[in-house]
């Protein structure tokens, strides 16, 4: 019980790591250059002309 | 409280879209923070955006040829969404910050809900399956894959990246047709239902609301009801602008943590923790 009660107050910081490291497999896999890619273009789509 | 969350999403609004050159110029901004995410639905196409949308990115990286897992995506989600939960919805969103605004016009009886509310809680959940993650995958754009909320709904790209854009921009001026005409009955309608409603595209269509309503049980921030303290007046629940019971206050997946349970509070049972 105990463990459930601790292992819930932490999992914010365990969801957090996960992100970190989701983060680091996206950037080592060049998703953050395809994101920036995007972003600095224009998206004719999302102002709705594509 | 109330003055202090608006401050926040101002100036959170302001420094995330600070670009001014863009406004003036009707171009945006093409430095490197944009290899990053903003925790809100802020458009990157937005002149003043200095950061990616986390939805457009989830869209850009599902886009891509073949099929790739979007982990930079997902581990933005994560990572805002571990720590803030649904606390970003509530102080750092620039488009929850227009529908707060649009809220405070005195024009309708105001409503917290819509009828049939249990039903259209779940509409979030629907968008994020039906049009950002399947539809970019295959349902609308066939081979060519297209970022399907982005353009056939996202009502916060239509007022920071069209509208601005499509005024200082003559070229995209002449271009834009049909779709623009749809985005901005979508837009008008929010804007008309966001006066009468409390955050209608928050309770009823955000994906990205969706997402972090999945980590608002756990997230760092909460609200701490501490339950030796509190009467059952009620205060709380009259004061929640969702119509959330005093249970589901925090951790419910569609608090947005904007505290006016807090104020309300006469015995002070209610307060924002870092701790569970």
């Amino acid at each position: 019980m105990r463990f459930w009660k601790s292992g819930r107050r932490y999992a914010w910081a365990a969801g957090a790591l996960a992100g970190i490291f989701l983060l680091g497999i996206g950037a080592a896999q060049g998703q953050l250059a395809v994101i920036w890619k995007k972003a600095v273009m224009i998206c004719l789509e999302c102002i709705g002309i594509g | 409280m109330k003055r202090l969350r608006l401050t926040v999403q101002l100036l959170f609004t302001i420094v995330t879209n600070g670009y001014m050159y863009g406004f003036l110029n009707g171009k945006i901004y093409r430095g490197s923070l944009k290899y990053a995410c903003v925790p809100g639905l802020n458009c990157y196409s937005c002149p003043g955006a200095i950061a990616a949308c986390p939805i457009g990115a989830l869209q850009a990286l599902l886009n891509q040829k073949g099929f790739q897992i979007p982990f930079a995506a997902l581990g933005f989600f994560f990572l805002f969404g571990s720590l803030l939960g649904r606390f970003v919805c509530g102080w750092l969103c620039p488009f929850g910050l227009v529908q707060d605004l649009l809220h405070k016009i005195p024009v309708f009886k105001k409503k917290k809900r819509l009828p049939c509310h249990h039903v259209l809680k779940y509409g979030k959940y629907a968008v994020l399956v039906f049009l950002v993650c399947a539809g970019s995958l295959f349902l609308f754009g066939g081979l060519a894959k297209v970022p399907a909320f982005c353009k056939y709904l996202c009502p916060s790209g239509t007022l920071f990246g069209a509208i601005p854009l499509l005024s200082a921009n003559e070229g995209l001026r002449s271009q834009a047709g049909g779709l623009f005409l749809w985005k901005l009955g979508v837009l008008l309608g929010v804007v008309l239902l966001s006066i009468k409603i409390y955050r209608p595209f928050c309770q009823y269509l955000c994906p990205l609301g969706a997402v972090y309503g999945w980590f608002n049980r756990f997230s760092l921030v909460q609200i701490h009801w501490e339950r030796d303290l509190c009467t059952s007046c009620g205060a709380c629940e009259r004061a929640c602008p969702l119509a959330l019971s005093r249970q589901e206050i925090s951790r419910s997946a569609e608090c947005i943590r904007c505290g006016q349970c807090v104020d309300a509070c006469p015995e002070k049972c209610l307060r924002f923790s870092a701790k569970r």
